[in-house]
């Protein structure tokens, strides 16, 4: 329900950008067929609001790659999750979950051993930099959802990761 | 009976000393199988006999489904029907062995299906034909019509257990995950089949993500992974009532690449707490459990030796997947894997003499075998990605997942022999993975 919520603001804040629209509207108005068209998922146009799970997504990057068989963080990696740092600091009433995915290139229980380590690596370096523990928890996928389905370096680079997944308005 | 053991001994030190063929020479008929049978046996299967009203397709399909057994097994030749001298019109009848000595057939299996008010009576002898005798003795089995395909696997069984002097592993299942959809949006439901990818019954719905099936020695329980509340969790479901539970339900915890023990009451499975997996076990009654292994690495994908003293799993605490073996109880573990590569998904052999497992190697998949010590490896496969092997209830026959390289890359289930001979697809209806061999019934 907080979600509706925090979704109707949302609304509110897109209609006064959209700037083909909003003389029709006072400041504080908002664009109720929108809102009751898609309740309940990340509509078009949300990412603009710094706020929005979609900008985390979008803007802040929900994603961070490893190496092959590795769970290390690269510098990249560091950078992206400092920007997931000070967006969970300034959203702290959404929580998270973090994924740990592998690419095709092992065997099925490894892998998904292999990717509770990259999800972890990912909590643990979030809880480092100040996000309390009770706000994130880590689940695996190994091999099985990846996101590119090619069998070469091009897809397997892109499914060796961790993905933070902002959950709203959830608490514990 | 006491003559069938007798033999059986005698093939298992014949096993260890003459690697190769095959056919004994002049004694009675006989398959040593060994290194692999390079010559298969020729052997005639003519139609049942029919000896009720409107039971001759039956009878035909009896006969076709242990002719399937056992020429499926790479150990045996069927004489075309076409060429047959002798017909079989009476189960009773003396057997003009010079007709079929003429076309070479070894031995010959007779039968007579009888058919009353659904049930079923399957009769069937085995001939030694060069000998002019017959190979053990008539038997029958009796069933329900449904159950015609098991009857026929049973005498199959018999005969390749008459003939090779080892146990069949015709009448049995086989529970693997049934795969539906693209690769980046898989469905995944666990079920069931005969071992030769008959009788496909679903046991999951396909709602929630289901990995690496396992049956239990008597065929009775499977242990499975299912994402069923968020998280992998190993569950165990009932084959015949269908009904599933949490075994392993930590919060936030997850749980994975469970098996039993060779006594049905304890699980070994993985347990992940932050970034390290250790092996646990459960007793399943009581619910205690207790930690394995207790190393910062990943240490999964344990099996039990079937005398239940020992686990063998795998580990990358050398830096790679390598294979090890522990005592049941936990402790001290020998490292037993040294080829190049990295070997995964050790399964211990009915028999306790080998271990299969999987071995990536210069961006292959193979599925091997190797003695328990780690030595006399021997790769028996080799593909994009073979993975996660199953013995058949004998010890002679694994069969493991192939998946196919690319975008439409799918998975199917396959067998080979442990001497690398006889690779063949498994038919199941859609694509398929982790397969778990169950006993023979």
């Amino acid at each position: 329900m907080r979600f509706t919520a925090k979704f109707t603001m949302l609304m509110a804040a897109l209609a006064v950008s959209a700037c083909t629209n909003a003389n029709r509207f006072d400041n504080d108005a908002v664009d109720l067929n929108a809102v009751t068209g898609s309740a309940g998922g990340i509509v078009p146009g949300s990412a603009s609001d710094p706020r929005s799970p979609a900008y985390f997504q979008q803007t802040v990057g929900d994603r961070v790659l490893f190496a092959v068989d590795q769970s290390t963080l690269s510098p990249e990696a560091r950078a992206t999750l400092d920007g997931q740092v000070q967006w969970l600091l300034t959203n702290s009433d959404y929580n998270a979950v973090i994924e740990g995915h592998a690419d095709e290139q092992g065997t099925r229980a490894y892998n998904l051993a292999l990717g509770a380590r990259r999800a972890n690596a990912v909590m643990e370096y979030l809880i480092a930099q100040g996000i309390p523990a009770n706000r994130l928890r880590f689940v695996s996928y190994g091999k099985e959802r990846p996101v590119e389905i090619c069998s070469d370096e091009s897809c397997y680079s892109k499914n060796r990761r961790a993905v933070t997944i902002i959950s709203a308005g959830l608490t514990g | 009976m006491k003559q069938i053991v007798a033999s059986l001994l005698a093939v298992c030190l014949l096993a260890v000393s003459a690697p190769g063929v095959a056919l004994a020479q002049g004694g009675p008929l006989r398959i040593e199988i060994t290194e692999g049978v390079i010559e298969p046996l020729p052997y005639a299967v003519p139609d049942f006999v029919a000896e009720s009203a409107g039971g001759q397709q039956l009878a035909q399909q009896i006969a076709r489904v242990v002719a399937d057994d056992l020429t499926g097994t790479g150990l045996f030749r069927e004489v075309p029907r076409e060429a047959h001298i002798s017909q079989i019109t009476s189960f009773g009848s003396p057997v003009q062995f010079a007709d079929w000595k003429a076309i070479n057939a070894q031995a010959l299996i007779t039968g007579a299906v009888s058919s009353e008010g659904g049930r079923v009576v399957v009769k069937f002898r085995v001939w030694d034909v060069f000998a002019g005798t017959e190979l053990g003795q008539g038997m029958q089995f009796a069933g329900t019509a449904d159950g015609w395909r098991r009857m026929a696997h049973k005498v199959a069984d018999q005969v390749y257990s008459r003939i090779t002097g080892e146990s069949g592993y015709f009448d049995s299942r086989v529970v693997f995950v049934s795969e539906s959809g693209p690769k980046d949006n898989r469905s995944k439901r666990l079920a069931v089949m005969d071992y030769d990818g008959a009788n496909v019954q679903y046991l999951t719905g396909g709602n929630a993500l289901v990995l690496a099936p396992r049956f239990s020695e008597n065929g009775q329980r499977v242990l499975y992974t299912s994402y069923e509340t968020g998280m992998p969790r190993v569950h165990v479901l009932e084959v015949g009532t269908v009904q599933s539970r949490i075994l392993q339900g930590q919060d936030g915890v997850m749980s994975f690449a469970p098996r039993f023990a060779p006594n049905g009451q304890t699980v070994v499975y993985s347990l992940t707490q932050g970034s390290n997996t250790d092996i646990w076990a459960m007793d399943i009654a009581s619910g205690g459990v207790r930690q394995l292994t207790s190393a910062p690495s990943i240490e999964t994908a344990p099996s039990y030796s079937p005398d239940g003293s020992q686990i063998v799993f795998e580990s990358d605490r050398s830096g790679t997947q390598q294979l090890y073996v522990m005592p049941a109880g936990g402790g001290e573990a020998r490292r037993i894997s040294f080829g190049q590569g990295r070997y995964s998904t050790p399964v211990w052999s009915p028999r306790g003499d080998m271990i299969a497992f999987t071995k990536q190697n210069a961006g292959r998949f193979h599925i091997g075998v190797m003695r328990t010590d780690g030595s006399e490896e021997r790769l028996l496969t080799a593909s994009f990605l073979d993975e996660g092997p199953t013995w058949a209830p004998n010890g002679r026959v694994i069969m493991f997942a192939r998946e196919t390289q690319g975008a439409q890359g799918a998975s199917s289930l396959y067998t080979v022999d442990i001497s690398g001979r006889n690779l063949k697809r498994v038919r199941t209806p859609e694509g398929a993975s982790d397969p778990s061999w169950g006993p023979l019934q």
